[in-house]
């Protein structure tokens, strides 16, 4: 995975509450058994009109937001479906980084995965962020990973939290399919103990 | 020792290893796996030179995107779906996982699958790439959805970086009134709490109401755990759950099944055990609800009026708005005057025979509204089968209902199950998100028995009035 280190970018608002996996790409794109591809169906059915062409009402048609790499959305960001097309899809935009009051779990699981950086603020820091983020295009956030802090566009600096194991795997593009194979030994243990206690499993 | 929750046993017998921050790998007793969320992780492992480290714990079954009419014998037309369904067949020859394939009778949606089959036990852990995996939560084992690139390190490893989730309890006291169902409860639970209330929480569903309930109803409740925004819901198990698991296919039998009960019998919250969050409805109190937006949590009693977006508060004010705009609704509009063109009975919520059960006892000997599409998917060939044996399918046949074969169909609408643009349906499936059932299809979750009474007035109705 690539390193992730510092984002010095566009970002959109997208103050909707509640947006859910099904928004950020119908199940008509899931059909794919590829990772790739996915940034054109991003918000696919808010991004185009029905009968196809772009909705040039939706934030990331607006000219000043074509090259979005950070998204300031509402509260309760990716819920339903644990669908990882939606970060693949979000990845394969450009969005790097997506701060919210609030994320459900399995897309926050799902973006660490994949490199991007979802962030949980305040209410208070999240309202200064997406007013930053109506601003435009000439308006740009630096998101620091490594200081864990956010600053926008007139220099007003917002600390956030961050699982150091987490940090750790995204400052270091590391797989975690890789490092948890480096504790085999400890799985092969918890087998042979198991596999006694519980054998009918 | 200090008392445990049911949440804090199971995850202790599960932590392989725990580092010092707390993160620990936890090993992962049944993985279940779809067609549509794992030929990536299958393709990593591939790539890698990696091997599926227990495939005697991994179990598949295509259930998205299968056809459901009587013609999938032919094979399936769209071409993405069939490459997606063929790419299972063949992960799943290549890896040597279980499967049962689409012509297989024991085929059917996965959540219901698990369980049918006795691959899904108390205290189990179980994790598959689809949200609702919460079902198994009915069973007293830890279950929760996983993205890809989780499949694919629990296809290699067995195990899940993870953290400990919060204790959270939601208690049903008491009796349900006549007409009140499993669903009823878990979509008021959801309204109660909101779609967010329980972010980093696993709920313990407990009380008199819940404890009355069948498996079947349990796995209702469950299933929609995520739909609370929590990482699983649980119940503890007792007499009901062991008589359902008994004697089923991959169930322990004679002295394991002893040994197994022995410790299922120490699958409960100790008393005096701590919840850092706590909810508790009366089971009198709920009624037989509908949702009226585009969010699980805007639930209300089937007798009540569309909601104003004014009289919420924050973000949610402007989220209403455009969910009555989405839906075609009014605000003060009687709920029970709304028309449907659609009924949907079927999905991982409420597909089992029970819920083919309810819905029947109101059909019976009644037709469904002129002009309305009807459809019942069975959630496994099995249900499909028993309820055929049962005389059920004839009554749903009789009434106008297409009579389908087993799948996820119209709850996610990936098959050609589909609603179009404009189009509502009363669904006894898990979401009304926008555009969920069908790009521009509006969706009215409720129990199996209120879409049996929308089948026939064509409208949103109080099952009551039928009963």
């Amino acid at each position: 995975m690539e390193k992730f280190e510092k984002v010095h970018g566009v970002a959109a608002p997208m103050p909707l509450i509640n947006i859910d996996t099904d928004m950020i790409i119908p199940k008509v794109h899931l059909k794919t058994i590829k990772r790739s591809g996915l940034g054109v169906v991003l918000f696919d059915e808010m991004r185009y009109h029905d009968h196809g062409g772009e909705n040039e009402e939706f934030v990331l048609n607006k000219p000043a937001y074509r090259n979005t790499e950070i998204l300031v959305a509402g509260d309760n960001f990716g819920c339903g479906s644990s669908r990882e097309h939606a970060p693949w899809a979000i990845k394969d935009f450009g969005i790097k980084v997506v701060i919210s009051t609030s994320f459900a779990d399995i897309f926050f699981n799902n973006c660490f995965k994949n490199g991007i950086l979802p962030i949980v603020v305040e209410e208070e820091h999240h309202a200064v962020l997406m007013d930053d983020a109506h601003k435009g295009e000439n308006a740009r956030m630096t998101v620091h990973l490594e200081d864990q802090t956010i600053t926008t566009s007139d220099g007003v600096e917002i600390t956030f939290d961050i699982d150091p194991h987490r940090k750790h795997c995204l400052l270091n593009g590391l797989d975690d399919i890789g490092l948890t194979m480096e504790k085999d030994h400890h799985i092969d243990k918890f087998e042979e103990h198991a596999g006694q206690a519980r054998p009918w499993v | 020792m200090s008392p445990k929750t049911l949440y804090d046993k199971i995850w202790d017998a599960h932590v392989a290893h725990e580092a010092d921050d707390g993160t620990c790998l936890l090993y992962i007793d049944r993985h279940l796996v779809h067609e549509v969320t794992s030929p990536q992780a299958f393709e990593g492992l591939r790539m890698a030179g990696r091997q599926v480290r227990a495939p005697e714990k991994t179990i598949a079954v295509p259930d998205h995107n299968v056809p459901t009419t009587p013609d999938r014998v032919n094979g399936i037309e769209n071409p993405e779906s069939r490459i997606q369904v063929e790419a299972l067949d063949k992960n799943a020859k290549d890896f040597g996982i279980h499967y049962y394939p689409v012509h297989d009778v024991r085929q059917g949606i996965v959540h219901i699958v698990g369980p049918e089959q006795g691959w899904t036990l108390p205290g189990m852990t179980v994790v598959c790439g689809d949200s609702h995996t919460a079902t198994h939560g009915a069973f007293g084992a830890l279950a929760h959805g996983i993205g890809t690139s989780e499949v694919e390190h629990v296809l290699a490893t067995q195990t899940l970086i993870q953290k400990k989730s919060k204790n959270m309890k939601v208690e049903i006291t008491g009796k349900l009134q006549p007409g009140v169902t499993a669903k009823d409860i878990t979509l008021a639970v959801i309204g109660e709490t909101g779609t967010a209330g329980g972010t980093g929480y696993v709920i313990e569903y407990c009380g008199e109401a819940i404890r009355d309930l069948s498996m079947e109803g349990r796995m209702t409740v469950c299933n929609m755990a995520i739909e609370g925004g929590a990482r699983a819901g649980l119940i503890a198990p007792d007499e009901t759950t062991f008589e359902y698991v008994k004697g089923r296919p991959h169930a322990p039998k004679g002295a394991q099944w002893e040994a197994a009960m022995n410790w299922w019998k120490t699958l409960y919250t100790d008393e005096g055990a701590h919840f850092d969050k706590v909810i508790t409805l009366r089971g009198e109190d709920i009624a037989p609800v509908v949702t009226w937006g585009t969010s699980p949590e805007d639930v209300l009693p089937i007798t009540a009026t569309v909601p104003n977006p004014e009289d919420f508060e924050g973000g949610k004010v402007d989220a209403a708005r455009r969910s009555i705009e989405y839906m075609g609704l009014e605000a003060g509009q009687k709920l029970s005057d709304v028309e449907i063109d659609t009924v949907f009975i079927g999905s991982c919520t409420n597909g089992r025979i029970e819920d083919l059960r309810a819905a029947a006892e109101i059909l019976k000997g009644k037709k469904i509204k002129d002009g309305l599409r009807a459809m019942v998917v069975p959630g496994s060939g099995l249900v499909r089968a028993q309820a055929e044996e049962e005389g059920l399918a004839d009554i749903f046949k009789e009434a106008g209902f297409e009579w389908r074969l087993a799948g996820c169909s119209m709850c996610l609408a990936m098959n050609p199950d589909q609603l179009q643009p404009g189009e509502r349906c009363a669904a006894t499936s898990n979401r009304n998100f926008e555009g969920r059932q069908g790009r521009g299809g509006r969706t009215h979750l409720l129990s199996p028995a209120m879409a049996a009474a929308a089948a026939i007035t064509g409208r949103l109705t109080d099952v009551r009035e039928l009963m």
